[in-house]
């Protein structure tokens, strides 16, 4: 099996967001990084556990500049084989998208995973934009995986439950919970990563076709109003006649 | 140029959430100065009623089944959103939408926005939540055509108008490769990304035979339940449930949190509902602060009165 793994990185959940003062920018002043949980703990390792399983290989593939390479790094000690970072800046979701297709279409993978969703701009869009242009069957929201020759049954999360179906290789496929359980990596696997290839390669052409004009604060909360403990109906009452929401 | 909705039918009928696309698409189609179609693939029954909330013709594309492949769907879309002049594609933001609104935009050559909260306005710039839910980006599209998704709970449904004429669009239908062999939903209640009342529990309940008092709220309010991560993580509950950065993020109108501390992960996919309640025996517990209404005080002696309260006020009303 010749498996692809997209990882984006975002900011670490803790993180406190900041715009810049003219709201046109994420100040990442001060921000710390991590590989985007969905990509990590769920694609990479279910792509981990099926090359275990029947042999092959497991490329990472991200698009960012030098410095992201903490993250693929990390990647790499969880057990991918190797990487390939285009050296660019992931500047909206075509363009990375573009990036995976025109990297992927002359590889031949059977699978190419990618999270669900990405924690910053939480767009589920990558995966989608992708297996079009690879032209290829996409599989959203998988929370189960399992491959029998070039034959995958998954199944998938969908609204109140979940769908299961079949498709042949090659296929894209979005990763959600449940798909596989977190690995840490161990200090055996931190060393192997060091010396393990990230290819560097340039980016294709793409233009940006909806890009962010500006950002904003969340409304800020006007203050818990308390409720006597002992007074139920006094908060049934509040709901009812003052926030009206039931 | 019109704006063409995608209204979904997977199980036969027409969703929930295909009716707010119409709404919003009908939002959409008022601020662009045209008018809102909608789309519908297969059986979908109570395809008529999307004209009363704003479609103003909708047409159907028949299939053998309702078999679900994007690659096949995104086809369809495309092809109709062509044949009809349609530069604006709006879907739910659902497993379905998501599936289809990224190929339908590349086989559009159109920019892409999703799970959006607001008509577009300027030309076509569009407001959407991003890291989850600690801040809002407005989009600006500057291609020909769009491709939206729309959030759900934001565009509520209301039925005014008539029915619709339903036409059937002739688009070839191609061959799939994604053969869909089970589905399978909990009847009767509503899923978590479309629901109005959450309650919602945590750790603070000290193990899942205590739930039953918050399935009861759940019940006579009506409300479908969630839970944070750790409680789903050692199974109390199902991980379906799991509310929060990297679970389901929900929007409701109301979402009362029971047991729950409010860490900035679990804050991050419920702190755009309407109203937050919180139960916490901790007044310096963080969800506090991201609350609208508090009650500090043991959950086992407060909630089983709150649902007291709450069945006097349901006969009542
Ligand atoms: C990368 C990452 C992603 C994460 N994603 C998520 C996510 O998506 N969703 C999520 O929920 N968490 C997430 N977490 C975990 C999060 O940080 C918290 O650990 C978690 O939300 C805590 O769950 P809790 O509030 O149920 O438990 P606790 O933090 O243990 O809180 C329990 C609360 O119950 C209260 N309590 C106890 N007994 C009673 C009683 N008798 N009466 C009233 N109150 C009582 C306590 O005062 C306390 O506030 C994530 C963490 C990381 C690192």
């Amino acid at each position: 099996m010749k498996l692809l793994v997209c990882v984006s990185q975002t900011p670490d959940t803790t993180t406190k967001v900041k715009f810049s003062a003219d709201n046109t920018a994420f100040d990442t002043n001060g921000v710390q990084y991590i590989m985007n949980p969905y990509d990590e703990w769920y694609a990479l390792v279910r792509a981990l556990e099926l090359k275990e399983q029947l042999g092959g290989s497991v490329t990472l593939f991200h698009v960012g500049p030098k410095e992201n390479e903490t993250v693929i790094r990390k990647g790499l000690a969880i057990g991918a084989d190797s990487a390939v970072r285009v050296d660019a800046v992931a500047s909206s979701a075509t363009f990375v998208a573009k990036q995976v297709a025109a990297y992927a279409k002359a590889e031949n993978f059977d699978v190419v995973f990618m999270g669900k969703e990405t924690i910053d701009y939480n767009g589920s869009e990558v995966p989608a934009l992708t297996a079009e242009l690879l032209d290829m069957p996409f599989i959203s929201y998988a929370n189960n995986l399992k491959m029998e020759g070039n034959s995958a049954t998954l199944s998938r999360e969908i609204e109140g439950g979940k769908e299961t179906m079949e498709v042949d290789t090659p296929f894209v496929v979005s990763c959600a919970k449940d798909m596989a359980e977190q690995r840490i990596p161990n200090m055996r696997g931190i060393m192997m990563a060091k010396r393990k290839p990230i290819n560097v390669i340039a980016a294709v052409a793409a233009e940006d076709l909806a890009t962010i004009v500006r950002y904003d604060y969340p409304p800020e909360k006007t203050g818990v109003k308390l409720i006597d403990p002992e007074n139920m109906d006094e908060l049934v009452n509040l709901l009812h006649n003052e926030a009206k929401v039931i | 140029m019109a704006v063409l909705v995608y209204a979904e039918s997977l199980t036969g009928s027409i969703k929930k959430s295909a009716l707010e696309a119409v709404t919003y698409g009908k939002l959409a189609a008022d601020a662009l100065g045209t008018e809102c179609i909608a789309l519908t693939i297969g059986k979908a029954d109570g395809a008529a009623s999307l004209g009363q909330y704003g479609a103003s013709k909708v047409y159907n594309v028949s299939t053998a089944d309702n078999n679900f492949d994007s690659q096949v769907y995104a086809a369809v879309v495309a092809d109709a959103a062509q044949k009809l002049g349609a530069d604006t594609v709006v879907f739910s933001h659902s497993s379905t939408g998501k599936s289809l609104a990224g190929r339908v935009a590349i086989r559009l050559e159109a920019g892409l926005v999703t799970s959006v909260l607001t008509a577009p306005t300027n030309g076509f710039e569009v407001k959407k939540g991003v890291f989850s839910g600690k801040g809002f980006a407005t989009y600006s599209i500057s291609s020909a055509n769009r491709v939206v998704t729309i959030a759900p709970n934001t565009f509520r449904p209301n039925a005014s108008g008539s029915d619709a004429t339903v036409e059937t669009l002739d688009v070839a239908v191609p061959a799939g490769r994604v053969k869909v062999t089970g589905q399978a939903t909990v009847d009767g209640v509503v899923p978590l990304p479309e629901a109005e009342l959450v309650v919602s529990a945590g750790r603070g309940m000290k193990g899942p035979e205590n739930w039953g008092m918050i399935e009861e709220m759940a019940t006579i309010l009506g409300a479908t339940t969630a839970c944070s991560r750790p409680v789903a993580d050692i199974d109390w509950r199902p991980h379906h449930e799991h509310v929060g950065q990297t679970g389901v993020a929900i929007r409701p109108n109301l979402y009362i949190a029971v047991g729950i501390s409010g860490a900035i992960q679990h804050l991050a996919g419920v702190n755009q509902s309407k109203v937050i309640v919180v139960i916490n025996k901790d007044p310096e517990a963080p969800f506090f602060k991201a609350a609208d209404y508090g009650v500090v005080g043991d959950l086992f002696d407060v909630v089983p009165r709150l649902n007291e309260a709450l069945k006097k006020f349901k006969a009542n009303n």
